[in-house]
């Protein structure tokens, strides 16, 4: 019987084989590209869930790439962390792809789309699944050139200029990373994380650990849209066509910019004082920075994209503790954001795809015209500003008490003022968009098809039942395993060399 | 192929292009077949072949190149070689793992030797190739339209 | 060590081109210099005194090579750069049709 850990390669195989049929067949055949994003994204969300019940029975798993052993070869490393964020992006992935077979129609070429997608897709699992530095590397690059092709995807004016700004950083931001990555090989001469763990934790620090430390939060803080890294992405966001800002702003700032930072810092250098205090004051001028920036946003995308900025800071802060609770609250927001966020992303999408404007103050009272897209809307805009007993108010309150626990009272007082400042903003949102009375010109506007419906439905019931992950037997599968593969620390490289066998 | 003097360059790089194109092509397919013996492998040879054909272009102009390898053929070349890697690297799961080498290795230093290693060159200087080849013909056929400042 | 340290002036450079030039396609020159001293540093720092290059060949003796896993690395590097180069030109281009200049300060419609 073949072991368990055969399924970790098809997360990027996948992906891969789905993007490369497409130029092929998607030409001629009317319905392929929709139908091959959604079987592939279809097979990848079920194999994720797999994924966790996989690491469940068997603790972690290592499969070795051509079967070479690490050091020498290329490892790729299924833990807690990594099956949760495998079920993250999987899972936002095929609901944002089953909502574009009807959003992109009003697009040209929707196979280089789904093309392109599928990509993204594959580069976001590769560096999530990798456990080998510079295979880190060629992914994130996969990843990030197939998002500045989406970006640009309409090639209106704003969409150029936006994808043309936000390719210039990205590309320096990765270019910092890859010189992070030659500084550590050159000190440690191994390529595999693991090793390079133990190699660091035998030789000592020095000044070499502070300024590869320094490069890789300047890398990737840029590609997770930190303060003050955060300038491309207000312009990128919202000029990309709507399941993209969702699929950008959801999971691809997650997956490439802070998983990548937290299994670095934590499992290969190791977490201490200094580098936890940087995380907690990035996250606070991130979180508070953004929420200010956002309240006087009329465009409400630009808005959505501002709010994106405060609630990664809220990850890092929790991220940033370093406590059980802390990396807890952390993760839990990292989940519910992509849900929420996401959602309210398809939201503007399908108000864009009914009335053709993106502008506050041109909409009002859309909620009696499309009730589904209100309601989703209002349950999305009470998760993100925290009200009970939506997912949003649980990871916030955990991550509030974690930093009182730690004894950070000034963070925590930060953290409950952005709270409050992004629930006046959504209710800005909520009375000008869709409640308030009927505009005119509105009259005929018609509800969104039915897959952009049964894709916001989805997402809406996953942010009502989202308390739920804290419950009990869910909590010690799925969440509580991802905080203690972080906790875990540099023994992470003992746990993989045993996985090895 | 001689006979178009309105179109391309002068009559010396022609007849120059038309003796040199097929020797610049041998040569990309020697480095890629060569490639677990010597530098260079799938990228190199894929780029020089792709240069043969780029170099037609240049030198006759797009209607005779396009004539050896239109767009639409370039585009079913790179997702062949694409696929083909794929399938060579799902193959390994026969052995057992992904990107297992399960073609009987030989002796070292002979043509025939080291597995997969020379099919996966072969597939790569597919896609690389024609991918080359594509981009040079997207970047310089975009017809400029300016004046629609709004 | 001199060695090192040009490097370093050939990334300073690449951040200069990007930071202060106002036409698009220097940017994009600046972006590929900045590429070429990050790969320009990674063979160096894969260098051994007295080696010789990581080729086998048969019936010769090796006693001192380079690190060759650097020089595949790098390959693997340029190929991405290519990638990016490529599309970041064309983009360059299409905005070129929609604005009418290359100059980045006129290109500003996205504000707030």
């Amino acid at each position: 019987m073949m072991p368990a850990s055969n399924i970790i390669p098809l997360f990027v195989a996948l992906p891969l084989a789905g993007a490369f049929l497409l130029p092929l067949i998607g030409k001629k055949v009317k319905w392929a590209p929709d139908l091959t994003g959604g079987v592939f994204t279809l097979a990848l969300m079920a194999l994720s869930l797999v994924s966790v019940w996989v690491v469940n029975q068997n603790g972690t798993l290592v499969y070795s790439v051509g079967a070479w052993k690490p050091p020498i070869g290329i490892a790729m490393v299924l833990d807690g962390l990594t099956s949760f964020m495998l079920v993250t992006v999987n899972l936002v992935a095929f609901i944002i792809a089953v909502f574009s077979i009807n959003y992109m129609e009003k697009y040209t070429s929707k196979w280089k789309f789904y093309s392109l997608f599928l990509l993204m897709l594959a580069g976001m699992n590769g560096v999530i699944i990798t456990g080998d530095m510079f295979n880190l590397f060629v992914f994130l690059e996969i990843a990030s050139v197939a998002s500045y092709a989406l970006v640009a995807f309409g090639t209106e004016k704003h969409e150029l200029e936006a994808a043309f700004k936000y390719a210039i950083m990205s590309t320096v931001a990765s270019l910092f990373v890859l010189l992070g990555i030659v500084f550590l090989y050159s000190y440690t001469s191994t390529l595999n994380m693991a090793d390079m763990a133990q190699v660091l934790a035998a030789k000592g620090g020095g000044d070499i650990t502070v300024m590869v430390t320094v490069l890789f939060v300047m890398g990737f803080g840029l590609k997770a849209a930190l303060v003050p890294f955060h300038a491309w992405l207000p312009d990128a966001h919202p000029s990309a066509p709507a399941p993209i800002s969702a699929m950008l702003s959801g999971v691809l700032i997650k997956s490439l910019g802070i998983y990548a930072l937290c299994r670095i810092l934590y499992n290969v250098i190791g977490m201490s004082a200094e580098i936890s205090s940087i995380l907690l004051v990035l996250g606070t001028l991130s979180m508070v920075i953004g929420v200010f920036l956002a309240i006087g946003q009329w465009d409400f995308k630009r808005l959505l994209a501002y709010h994106s900025i405060s609630q990664i800071g809220y990850v890092v802060l929790g991220i940033g503790l370093a406590t059980p609770l802390g990396i807890l609250g952390g993760l839990f927001h990292l989940f519910n954001h992509s849900v929420f966020k996401s959602l309210l992303f398809l939201n503007s999408g399908a108000v864009e795809y009914s009335t053709g404007t993106r502008d506050l103050k041109e909409m009002g009272g859309l909620a009696e015209k499309m009730p589904v897209t209100g309601a989703t809307s209002l349950i999305a805009s009470m998760s993100i500003a925290g009200v009970p007993p939506f997912n949003g108010f649980w990871s916030k309150l955990i991550i509030i008490i974690a930093a009182v626990q730690a004894g950070r009272y000034g963070y925590a007082l930060w953290a409950v003022i952005a709270s409050v400042l992004t629930l006046a903003s959504f209710m800005k949102v909520m009375k000008y968009a869709f409640f308030d009375r009927l505009k005119k010109k509105w009259d005929q506007v018609k509800e969104v098809p039915v897959f952009m419906k049964l894709a916001m439905s989805a997402l809406a019931l996953i942010c009502v039942l989202g308390g739920l992950l804290l419950v009990g037997a869910v909590k010690t599968d799925f969440l509580s395993q991802a905080a203690d593969a972080l906790l875990e620390g540099t023994k992470y490289a003992a746990i993989v060399f045993k996985g090895i066998g | 192929m001689s006979r178009e003097h309105e179109k391309g360059m002068s009559l010396i790089v022609k007849t120059i292009t038309r003796l040199t194109v097929g020797i610049i092509f041998l040569y990309g397919v020697y480095i890629v077949t060569h490639g677990h013996l010597s530098p260079g492998g799938g990228f190199a040879g894929g780029v020089i072949i792709a240069l043969s054909f780029i170099h037609l272009i240049l030198a006759y102009g797009k209607e005779v190149a396009f004539k050896k390898l239109s767009e639409a053929r370039a585009s079913i070349w790179e997702s062949t070689g694409a696929i083909l890697f794929l399938s060579i690297a799902l193959l390994g799961f026969t052995g057992g793992y992904f990107f297992l080498n399960f073609i009987p290795k030989g002796e070292p230093f002979r043509l025939f030797s080291a597995g997969i290693i020379p099919l996966c060159n072969i597939a790569i200087s597919f896609k690389v190739g024609a991918g080359i080849f594509a981009i040079f013909v997207a970047l310089i056929l975009l017809k400029l339209d300016v004046g629609k400042k709004k | 060590m001199s060695i090192y340290f040009l490097c370093l002036v050939l990334f300073v450079i690449g951040i200069y081109c990007i930071v202060r030039k106002r036409n698009v396609i220097k940017m994009i020159i600046g972006v590929i210099i900045l590429e070429y001293a990050v790969n320009l540093f990674f063979i160096l720092a894969g260098y051994r005194v007295n080696g010789r290059a990581p080729i086998f060949s048969s019936g010769e003796e090796i006693k001192n090579m380079v690190d060759p896993l650097p020089q595949a690395l790098v390959l693997t590097s340029i190929v991405i750069g290519l990638a990016t180069t490529a599309l970041l030109v064309g983009i360059a281009m299409r905005i070129y049709e929609k604005y009418g200049t290359f100059d980045i300060t006129k290109i500003r419609e996205l504000k707030g």
